[in-house]
């Protein structure tokens, strides 16, 4: 990066400043005037009928909805993460390669297919259907379906951010601590996890901002039932497609700010974890 | 030591619990309806629930809740044989509900059931046309004039969109007097077809509210509420001299009531649909009522057009979408033909 920025300053001014304006009329005109869209839409009668959007009672059990599936897909994903890039990092074992590959085979698989491939398993003609039936429990086309395909698409994220801070931090701390006679969980609790806890919290943040924000896998496996699953981003294309066009932008309005939230957080956390980094001397 | 297995309980739970929070209809003073039902409807259940609900209450004691699903009508109808527990379906087609007969979801004489082939409502394809007919559009043989940019949705997928294709295919039929004219016309149609959206709801957007296109194909009623909903006096409504009549047909799905115990209310709910209170709200959301004296007072909104039907014109839906929207159907050809 310091490399970059040196050469950068051996140009003529004019092509700096060119250049400059060029990214800050691109990151003005596609990422902050959509943004800003937005809000001046939910916004556009005045205030009450952006909080009356909100508060009315489908949007709610959207908002609802959502908030349940991110709490049960993100602490899932925290367990998954930590436990593949503990073993892929930690210990050496046949097909691992194959492992790291499948770890990020949701990021190369299309949201839809992944929904889809729910719908083919648990689906009323799927292989697992009729058992399901049978038993009477609903997946698809109901909550846990969502909460499913919402665990499939956030599933690198904990694991991805873990794997190369674990890989470069090594094993010589745990193996300090088992020889001066720590048991397992007390290595992982007091040592492994004070080491990897900002690449961890930043892995949360990004997977909770995507099975906040998913809308392709969840809308395949959903049912569209009003007020009972439909997560807020699948609110808002019904709202929008109802001409409710304050209403659907007031939800998407939330939606932006998660993503704003999530924007300073992860400034915030990389902050930290560079200094953290570079702190104790890796 | 105890804080990991009690995160991986209690998600577990959280699991368990989501997986059991379906809400049952067997209480014993209330039951909950699951309506499925294709794109358009949204404002005319949101209006007849209520309605019927405050009527069995009346009638029963019972208390009856709706749950709602929309979507493009092919797509709720595939929802539904994967798994989908509607009560009730209300989709834009027939055909759609075949696929439900042939999974064994209900009988397949379903559409003798209730009376007018099963549809308590029907409706047409007319043209939604820019404010002032700058184009001077009047019937289907102007759409296929140099510089028309037609918007209707993707016969694949939505039901809308099928009917706009045969009643087309219709007029093409009728101007020219043979198949192959039908086709030749429809082709040309489509070489003025900038976008296909995947439903009606979404092709509506795209002419109304996007500006795209000069004139939008679509269903009568979904005409009416844009121009009710989009602003008054922005659009025209262009009747042409041959339509299609348009049949939604609304059916109990037999399998899922017997699992929820919901036979009665359902059957009820689609027989409440033909009485004169429902087809007045029916004729106010631009469908076309059954009723003769609700459909008098509609008479305004509603002109008389010249209509084909899909059973004397076409050999039934089996025949029409083997014929056209299967894979390797007519649609497939003009697509291709048309693009060229």
């Amino acid at each position: 990066m310091a490399k970059h920025a040196r050469r950068a300053t051996a140009e003529s001014p004019i092509a700096r400043i060119a250049l400059i304006g060029v990214a800050l009329v691109f990151l003005f005109l596609f990422l902050l005037l959509p943004l800003l869209a937005v809000f001046a839409e939910a916004l556009r009668n005045g205030l009450q009928p952006f909080l009356e959007a909100i508060v009315e009672p489908d949007a709610w059990s959207a908002i609802r909805l959502t908030l349940i599936v991110a709490a049960i897909s993100v602490p899932l994903n925290i367990v998954f993460g930590i436990a593949a890039a503990w073993a892929i990092t930690k210990f050496d074992f046949p097909g691992k390669g194959i492992l790291i590959t499948l770890i990020d085979l949701p990021f190369s698989v299309s949201p839809v297919v992944a929904g889809l491939i729910y719908v083919l398993m648990f689906g009323a003609s799927g292989w697992f259907g009729p058992w399901l039936q049978e038993h009477d429990i609903e997946i698809v086309f109901a909550v846990p379906g969502i909460v499913l395909a919402s665990v499939f698409v956030t599933f690198p994220f904990v694991a991805r951010e873990l794997i190369p801070l674990m890989a470069e931090q090594g094993r010589d701390d745990e193996e300090a601590a088992l020889s001066l006679g720590a048991s397992g969980w007390q290595t992982f609790w007091h040592v492994t996890l004070p080491n990897i806890r900002w690449g961890l919290l930043y892995g949360v943040l990004l997977c909770n901002a995507r099975a906040m924000g998913e809308f392709g896998a969840v809308s395949v496996v959903s049912g569209h039932i009003r007020g009972e699953t439909n997560t807020m981003p699948l609110h808002v294309e019904i709202l929008y497609n109802e001409y409710n066009f304050v209403a659907a932008f007031a939800v998407a309005s939330l939606l932006a700010m998660l993503a704003l939230v999530t924007l300073v957080l992860k400034s915030i956390l990389e902050w930290r974890f560079d200094y953290h980094r570079t702190g104790t001397g890796h | 030591m105890k804080r990991p297995t009690a995160i991986v309980t209690t998600m577990a739970l959280a699991l368990a619990v989501a997986g059991c929070s379906k809400p049952s209809g067997e209480a014993a003073g209330s039951v909950t309806l699951l309506n499925v039902s294709y794109d358009p409807t949204r404002e005319l259940y949101k209006e007849i629930n209520p309605a019927f609900a405050q009527e069995w209450k009346a009638k029963t004691g019972q208390t009856v809740s709706f749950r709602m699903s929309h979507g493009g009508s092919g797509k709720q109808a595939r929802a539904i044989a994967d798994g989908l527990e509607a009560d009730v379906a209300t989709l834009a087609l027939a055909y759609d509900i075949d696929l439900l007969a042939e999974r064994k979801l209900l009988p397949a004489e379903w559409q003798a059931r209730l009376p007018d082939n099963s549809a308590p409502y029907y409706s047409t394809i007319v043209f939604l046309v820019r404010k002032g007919n700058p184009k001077g559009i009047k019937d289907w043989g102007d759409l296929v004039k140099p510089g028309i940019k037609v918007v209707t949705p993707n016969p694949k997928t939505s039901g809308g969109a099928r009917w706009n294709y045969l009643a087309a295919w219709a007029y093409g039929r009728k101007a020219s007097g043979s198949e192959a004219g039908a086709r030749d016309y429809v082709t040309r149609l489509f070489r003025n077809v900038p976008v296909l959206d995947s439903g009606a709801r979404g092709a509506t957007t795209t002419f109304a509210e996007r500006g795209i296109g000069d004139v939008l194909l679509a269903w009568e009623n979904e005409a009416l509420l844009a121009q009710k909903e989009l602003g008054v006096g922005k659009f025209e409504l262009v009747a042409p001299s041959l339509s299609i009549l348009a049949e939604p047909p609304v059916a109990v799905v037999d399998a899922n009531v017997a699992k929820h115990k919901t036979a009665d209310a359902a059957k009820a709910y689609l027989d409440y649909l033909y009485t004169p209170k429902a087809q007045e709200i029916i004729a106010k959301n631009g469908y076309r009522p059954r009723n003769p004296e609700v459909a008098a007072r509609y008479a305004d909104t509603f002109p008389k057009l010249t209509l084909a039907t899909i059973d004397g014109d076409f050999g039934g839906w089996k025949k029409a979408q083997a014929e056209h929207f299967a894979d390797g159907g007519t649609f497939d050809a003009v697509f291709a033909q048309a693009k060229r």
